[in-house]
């Protein structure tokens, strides 16, 4: 069993987390999130009371067929549908200068 | 004061000032004596003078609902033995529509309008069914109440000033204030089933595989499913016939053969058996839901079903398990939204920092805290003690109900441990807005079908209370042959609320 101390998070771990899941938080938002997450964490904690030694963890409750299928060219979205929503997209190249990439800003100087 | 028992009232057609059933509906569009585009602008009109104080819809789709219906109407032939033919339906907004906006009531979705329908979209089309428009639901489905939602909160036409439930809670709405006969919402916690009973509606919740996830928009990968909220068994029988199913698209749709759902509907309960875990709801569950739990399964047992004790004694587990499980699948799932490829954009600074912001300006308060929740219980130093420890828990959560189901066809609980709470009464605290979710996350879980039937009334104020039960895996047939049976004995499935005959 495992004998889990429960750190109440620091304002450290809150922006390590947040660094990690890709949110810029606000000064007001760490502090409440320490708090918020402190406290459910310590509710969660109960369960490491509960032995779970030699019982296999489930992923999902229902067992997946795990389907195959045969790997043939099928029909998908055309171009225009797919970028169709993207907030900026590259016009001048791709296939037929209909633009065939999504731009983001400059990742290598 | 309860209403009288007369079964042979309630086997009949709905009284006209109440609203429709969607059987009532279709058939009178079959016999010819509605136009499916009369059906279609009633409910539009419905919709106009009702929405403004429920707020039930995001999007109404007056255009192409007429034009659908019209469509219909002008091939009749065509539409003659279809299912849902100019059925009205309402989509909670985090099902994808082709050409119409799905939001899953997020800002960060801005602007987006799918490329494809879900499998529920094509399966509803083909049967003939009208999309009316798009449900409120908390963000990304993520919310106990539709409080959490980008658009403001949804109110519950009993009382405007109390949630209607959540996250489907504009679908719950729809059908309760009549604007609908069917509409389909998500559930990953209860997000049908609750809703359903603080509105007087019946929820479905489909063992997970019955129905395809295709265009849903994710959150828990492992407990999403989709289901119809209806206003009687009957109702979600025909829905369900219409959406479920294999799907290619969807490699965990079960190929076990779709049940005719309403030949199960035989009334004939004798022999089943109901188990109730009483250790569970004795404490906690507000008196007035307790009570009419227990005139709910007198009902049964006057119709010959038998009650079993059982104990489940992991299910008290069953909320921190949810919230390890469902945050962690939910921190991998929304990584999507990342400002590239649809959606928000902030458009300051490099890649890095167009992420963060783009994700900092287009989540709300419950999504970031979700994902940064379910993030840390992922992280290194923490997996094992939280989110592998979590998946043990849900094994047992999961061998609780198999030990149930040897000895009981059913497991009967409340829905919900409390009526609707006021708007903003819970809202700053996150935990207790999670213990809503005490008697529905299990079945999530565990992939396991669950209704949640209405039954009854709190005194004063007067809100609805519903009653839940849970069977085998793929044994939607026996939850809607129950639902059913209840409803000839009791009128608690045909009640409306005032905002309906308005």
């Amino acid at each position: 069993m495992l004998a889990f101390a429960m750190p109440v998070l620091t304002r450290a771990q809150v922006e390590a987390v947040a660094a990690l899941a890709h949110l810029e938080l606000e000064p007001g938002e760490v502090e409440m999130f320490a708090r918020q997450l402190g406290d459910i964490l310590t509710y969660a904690d109960e369960l490491q009371h509960l032995d779970t030694t030699g019982v296999p963890p489930t992923a999902y409750g229902v067992a997946s067929r795990g389907a195959d299928r045969p790997d043939e060219v099928r029909p998908s979205l055309a171009a225009d549908e797919v970028f169709g929503n993207a907030p900026e997209r590259d016009r001048a190249t791709g296939p037929a200068a209909g633009g065939g990439f999504f731009k983001v800003p400059r990742v290598i100087g | 004061m309860p209403p009288d028992r007369r079964p042979e009232a309630a086997s009949s057609k709905c009284p006209a000032s109440l609203v429709s059933t969607l059987s009532d509906i279709r058939d009178a569009i079959r016999s010819g004596e509605r136009s499916a585009v009369d059906v279609c602008r009633e409910s539009l009109d419905r919709i106009a003078a009702a929405d403004g104080s429920l707020h039930a819809f995001n999007t109404v789709m007056t255009d192409e609902a007429l034009a659908r219906a019209a469509e219909i109407d002008r091939d009749r032939g065509r539409f003659r033995d279809a299912p849902l033919a100019g059925v009205p339906v309402a989509l909670k907004d985090n099902i994808c529509t082709k050409g119409v906006r799905t939001t899953a009531s997020s800002k960060i979705l801005e602007g987006f309008v799918p490329p494809y329908d879900a499998t529920v979209v094509s399966r509803l089309t083909r049967a003939g069914a009208v999309i009316i428009g798009k449900t409120n639901c908390d963000e990304f489905a993520m919310g106990s109440s539709t409080e959490n939602s980008a658009f403001g909160p949804t109110s519950n036409p009993w009382a405007l000033e109390r949630i209607p439930g959540g996250s489907s809670g504009g679908s719950a709405v729809a059908v309760a204030a009549g604007l609908t006969p069917l509409a389909l919402g998500s559930d990953t916690g209860g997000s049908i089933r609750q809703p359903a009973a603080m509105c007087g509606v019946l929820g479905l919740k489909t063992t997970y595989g019955r129905v395809s996830r295709y265009g849903l928009l994710a959150f828990g990968s492992s407990l999403d499913q989709i289901g119809p909220l209806t206003r009687r068994a009957r109702d979600a029988a025909i829905a369900l016939e219409t959406i479920a199913g294999l799907d290619a698209a969807d490699s965990t749709t079960a190929a076990e053969p779709v049940a005719d759902y309403q030949s199960a509907l035989s009334g004939d309960v004798r022999g089943a058996r109901i188990g109730v875990p009483w250790s569970l709801i004795e404490q906690g569950v507000d008196a007035e839901i307790v009570a009419a739990f227990r005139t709910a399964l007198d009902t049964f047992t006057a119709r010959g079903a038998t009650l079993v004790d059982i104990e489940m004694p992991h299910a008290k587990y069953a909320i921190p398990v949810y919230y390890l499980v469902a945050t962690a699948e939910a921190s991998s799932n929304l990584a999507r939204y990342d400002g590239v490829r649809y959606g928000l954009r902030d458009t300051q600074g490099e890649l890095g920092a167009m992420y963060s912001r783009t994700r900092e300006k287009g989540f709300g308060a419950e999504v970031k805290r979700r994902i940064m929740l379910g993030t840390y219980v992922l992280s290194a130093g923490y997996y094992d003690a939280y989110y592998v420890k979590a998946q043990q828990v849900r094994t047992l959560i999961l061998r609780d109900y198999d030990r149930a189901f040897e000895r009981t066809d059913v497991v009967a609980m409340p829905t919900s441990p409390t009526p609707p709470f006021k708007l903003g009464e819970r809202t700053s605290d996150p935990l207790q807005m999670y213990l809503a979710d005490v008697f529905t996350v299990s079945a999530n879980l565990a992939g396991l079908p669950a209704v949640s039937i209405p039954c009854g009334f709190t005194t004063s104020p007067r809100l609805p209370i519903g009653f839940q039960l849970t069977g085998r895996r793929f044994d939607e047939a026996t939850l809607l042959r129950m639902a059913d049976a209840y409803e000839r004995d009791t009128e608690w499935w045909m009640q409306a609320p005032p905002t309906a005959s308005r």
